[in-house]
């Protein structure tokens, strides 16, 4: 199983407590575990990424393994801890600064 | 006894606020949607329980949700607003042209006479209409056609904001764009043609008498007469009494003419009320003052209400779609400010009392009078 960490205006809005935990087809990549996601909470569709471009939303972020994915191509690999669900793939509402 | 219950929308979250009908005593419930922005929630005219609100953040972008029992409990239902066919493109700052994108819905207008329909009011500028109580989204696009690339953002955006439907004509309604201008359509929104004749944008346009491009910031109108329309534009309060073909100003006696929201009594279609707000550059009462004005003769004379209102060190402002007024006998008033404080007047403005204080900055103001 895949884990995912949503900030808390997501959970908020999915009703979720703690993590999500996924099954996520391989190869697991951030698509995959996205599409994954909004199969199982429709009300993220858009919240994440945009509706029309499947791009990641301007202040969203995908942290995992102490890394910042959030650059990476949608369709490469994902670390090996994150695909075993050693790690988790934490989705993040970037600094607002101030 | 009659209810009164305000959906209040502001920078943090919703709130509930209810009163019998003596409005003397309220209960506030929420915030719902805690740390979002509600820029809209407004209740169905046909089925009081049936509620939307319009939930947005930077972050993550637009939700809607609706309610079925009045408030209580909420689902979230259709997001995707997706611009028909080739989006285009509109006039940008530096005068070039930039595609049509999708921020925001700025408000929502569920129809007089069905339950599931409902209109949202976009930015970047557009019309969208659900026909199943917002699970699914598709837009009017007649309305970009009207010189929609000309059209261009004002520094607070460019929303879609007011969506004014004519009870006496189901296939009549009138919407206002920041920066664009007031349009109506006769064919349910098929077609549109711009109704901004007599608008005067000397300190905004070029051409001060522009067919499109001025700041129109909120219209209203009487259900009793749907031809006759009241306009605050960024600058000027004008009127139209011939559905939107022509407008003069009546301005009159006010201290200020900018300002953003104006409504009309219920029961009194020429009274009409307004928040002057001192210029485009300071969003803030005149002398620091936070005085409603109403006018008994549709405009020209105005007299200003501040029984209850602070008339020192006042500098909040009172945005767009914060305004609205009760069918109660006599006629409430209510107002939300940007320093968060809910004002209602149960007596068509005479004197009036906070509701609460110290709310987040209060983006929408609507009301409905329950049985």
């Amino acid at each position: 199983m895949i884990r995912v960490i949503l900030p808390a205006h997501l959970r908020n809005l999915t009703q979720v407590q703690g993590e999500v935990a996924l099954e996520v087809t391989v190869p697991v990549t951030q698509r995959a575990i996205l599409d994954a996601l909004e199969a199982l909470y429709p009300q993220l569709r858009g919240t994440i990424r945009d509706y029309t471009t499947q791009e990641r939303r301007a202040f969203v972020r995908f942290f995992a393994c102490k890394q910042d994915l959030s650059l990476d191509d949608p369709d490469s690999l994902l670390p090996e801890a994150v695909a075993s669900g050693a790690e988790p793939f934490r989705i993040v509402g970037a600094m607002a600064g101030g | 006894m009659s209810e009164v219950r305000l959906l209040v929308g502001t920078r943090k979250g919703g709130f509930v606020l209810t009163s019998d009908g003596r409005r003397e005593r309220w209960d506030v419930d929420g915030p719902h949607f805690g740390g979002w922005e509600i820029y809209h929630m407004k209740g169905s005219p046909v089925d009081p329980k049936r509620l939307y609100a319009s939930q947005s953040s930077d972050w993550f972008g637009q939700v809607i949700h609706r309610s079925d029992d009045g408030g209580a409990t909420w689902e979230t239902v259709g997001n995707e607003f997706a611009y028909e066919g080739v989006p285009g493109t509109h006039q940008w700052y530096d005068g070039t042209q930039h595609p049509w994108e999708f921020k925001r819905v700025w408000h929502l207008e569920p129809s007089l006479t069905d339950r599931e329909t409902v209109y949202a009011g976009v930015e970047d500028a557009a019309l969208f209409r659900s026909g199943d109580g917002g699970k699914t989204w598709r837009e009017l696009p007649g309305l970009r056609e009207v010189k929609g690339h000309l059209w261009a953002p004002g520094a607070g955006g460019m929303g879609l904001h007011t969506i004014v439907l004519d009870p006496q004509d189901p296939r009549r309604m009138y919407i206002a764009i920041s920066a664009a201008g007031a349009f109506r359509t006769d064919d349910g929104g098929q077609t549109w043609r711009p109704t901004n004749n007599g608008l005067k944008s000397p300190y905004e346009l070029p051409d001060s008498e522009a067919e499109v491009g001025h700041c129109v910031h909120r219209i209203a109108m009487h259900p009793s007469r749907p031809n006759v329309l009241f306009m605050q534009k960024h600058w000027d309060v004008m009127r139209s009494d011939n559905a939107g073909e022509s407008w003069r100003e009546v301005s009159g006696n006010l201290p200020s003419d900018f300002g953003f929201v104006i409504e009309v009594h219920a029961h009194e279609p020429e009274t009409i009320y307004v928040v002057p707000i001192k210029s485009d550059s300071e969003h803030y009462p005149p002398d620091g003052k936070l005085r409603v004005y109403r006018s008994w003769t549709g405009g020209d004379e105005w007299e200003a209400l501040t029984n209850g209102l602070p008339q020192r060190d006042c500098y909040v402002n009172v945005l767009r779609d914060a305004m609205a007024v009760d069918s109660l006998e006599p006629c409430g008033i209510y107002f939300g400010t940007t320093g968060g404080q809910v004002y209602a007047s149960a007596d068509s403005g005479d004197n009036w009392l906070p509701i609460v204080r110290d709310l987040p900055a209060v983006l929408s103001v609507e009301v409905q009078t329950l049985p």
